[in-house]
C-alpha cells in the first residue's frame, strides 16, 4: 500500500489505468443500459417502473461506497499523515455526493408511482439523506479554513463521525418497519431477485464502479498538479523577492 | 416500428418517472466527468505554462 502512495508512483500509475478503467466504464454502461432497457424483464408487480431500479441501486452501492472509501482515506490521513490520503478523499466526496442525489432522486421517482408518495420519512430515506449532508458538510468544511492542512484535518474528523451512519443504512431496512423494501442482493442465504435482472443491475453496478475509479484517479492527478503549480509559483514569487540571499536547501537559518 | 418504438418509450404508462431517472444519471454522470476534465485541462496547462518559462529545470 504504502509502495503507491508516492505521488510520483500515482501520477505513473494511474495514467496507464486511468484509460481502462474509463474504457470499462464507457463499455459496461452502454451494456448495462441496453440490458436495462431492452433485455430485463417487466417486473410482474412494478411493470416496467422496475427499470429505475437498474440506476438506483447501483447510484445507492456507490454512495455508501464512496463514503467507505473517504473514511478510509480520512483515517490514513489523520494516522499516517499521507498527503495522498487526503488528495483521496477530497477527490472522491464530490462523487460520493453526486452518486447520493443520483439515489435519493431515482427513489423518488420510483416512489411517487410504486408507494404513492415522492418522500416518507423512513429510517431508509432519513438516513440515506444524512449521508449526503455528510458529503455536502464534508465538502463545506475542507474548504473553509484559510489554512487547507487544517481543514482537511478537520475534514477527515467528519468523515470519520460520519462512518456511523453507514451500518445505519446497510441495516435500517431490518432494524426498523421501513416502507423502504429490504436486501434483496447482499443478503444472508443469496439474491432474492430473478438473474433477468440481476446480471443487468450487476453490469450496471460494475459500470459505475469503473466510472469512479476513473474519475477519482483523474481527480487526484488534477490536485497533485495543482499543488505542483502552487509550489512553483511559491517558489518564484520567493525567488523574485530575494534572488541571491536565498539561501540553500536544508540550510538552517 | 413506430409502434414499437412508441410502446417502448411509453413504458408501460411510467414515462414520466422512468425517463426522468435516466435523464438525471446521465446528467449526474456527464456533469461530474466534465467538471473533472475540465479541471484537469486546466492545471495541466497551467503546469505547462510554468514549465515553458523554466526550460533549464527537468519538470
Amino acid at each position: 500500500m504504502q509502495r503507491f502512495a508516492n505521488p510520483g508512483r500515482f501520477m505513473r500509475l494511474s495514467e496507464r489505468l486511468m484509460p481502462w478503467c474509463a474504457a470499462g466504464a464507457a463499455v459496461g454502461l452502454g451494456a448495462g443500459l441496453y440490458l436495462a432497457l431492452f433485455v430485463a424483464p417487466p417486473d410482474y408487480q412494478q411493470g416496467e417502473a422496475v427499470r429505475i431500479m437498474f440506476v438506483h441501486v447501483p447510484a445507492a452501492w456507490m454512495a455508501s461506497f464512496v463514503y467507505a472509501f473517504l473514511a478510509l482515506a480520512s483515517a490514513v490521513a489523520l494516522i499516517w499523515r499521507h498527503p495522498l490520503a487526503d488528495i483521496a478523499a477530497q477527490a472522491a466526496a464530490p462523487l460520493g455526493a453526486g452518486f447520493t442525489l443520483l439515489c435519493l432522486v431515482t427513489g423518488s421517482l420510483w416512489g411517487e408511482p410504486m408507494w404513492g408518495t415522492w418522500w416518507v420519512w423512513d429510517a431508509r430515506l432519513t438516513s440515506v439523506l444524512v449521508l449526503f449532508f455528510l458529503y455536502v458538510g464534508y465538502i463545506a468544511l475542507v474548504n473553509g479554513f484559510d489554512d487547507p492542512t487544517r481543514g482537511a484535518r478537520a475534514g477527515a474528523v467528519l468523515a470519520l463521525v460520519g462512518v456511523v451512519n453507514l451500518p445505519i443504512i446497510k441495516f435500517s431496512v431490518d432494524w426498523w418497519n421501513t416502507l423502504h423494501q429490504p436486501a434483496s442482493v447482499f443478503r444472508m442465504g443469496g439474491p432474492t431477485i430473478d438473474r433477468s435482472m440481476l446480471v443487468p443491475l450487476l453490469v450496471m453496478a460494475a459500470a459505475f464502479m469503473l466510472y469512479f475509479a476513473a474519475l477519482l484517479m483523474l481527480r487526484m492527478r488534477t490536485a497533485i498538479v495543482a499543488i505542483r503549480v502552487r509550489a512553483a509559483r511559491l517558489g518564484e514569487a520567493e525567488a523574485l523577492a530575494e534572488p541571491r540571499t536565498r539561501p540553500a536547501a536544508g540550510t538552517v537559518t | 416500428m413506430m409502434d414499437a418504438l412508441g410502446q417502448f418509450l411509453a413504458m408501460g404508462g411510467y414515462a414520466r418517472f422512468v425517463w426522468p431517472a435516466y435523464g438525471l444519471a446521465a446528467l449526474v454522470l456527464w456533469g461530474m466527468a466534465a467538471q473533472s476534465y475540465r479541471a484537469w485541462r486546466r492545471q495541466r496547462s497551467l503546469w505547462a505554462a510554468i514549465d515553458a518559462t523554466r526550460p533549464q529545470r527537468r519538470r
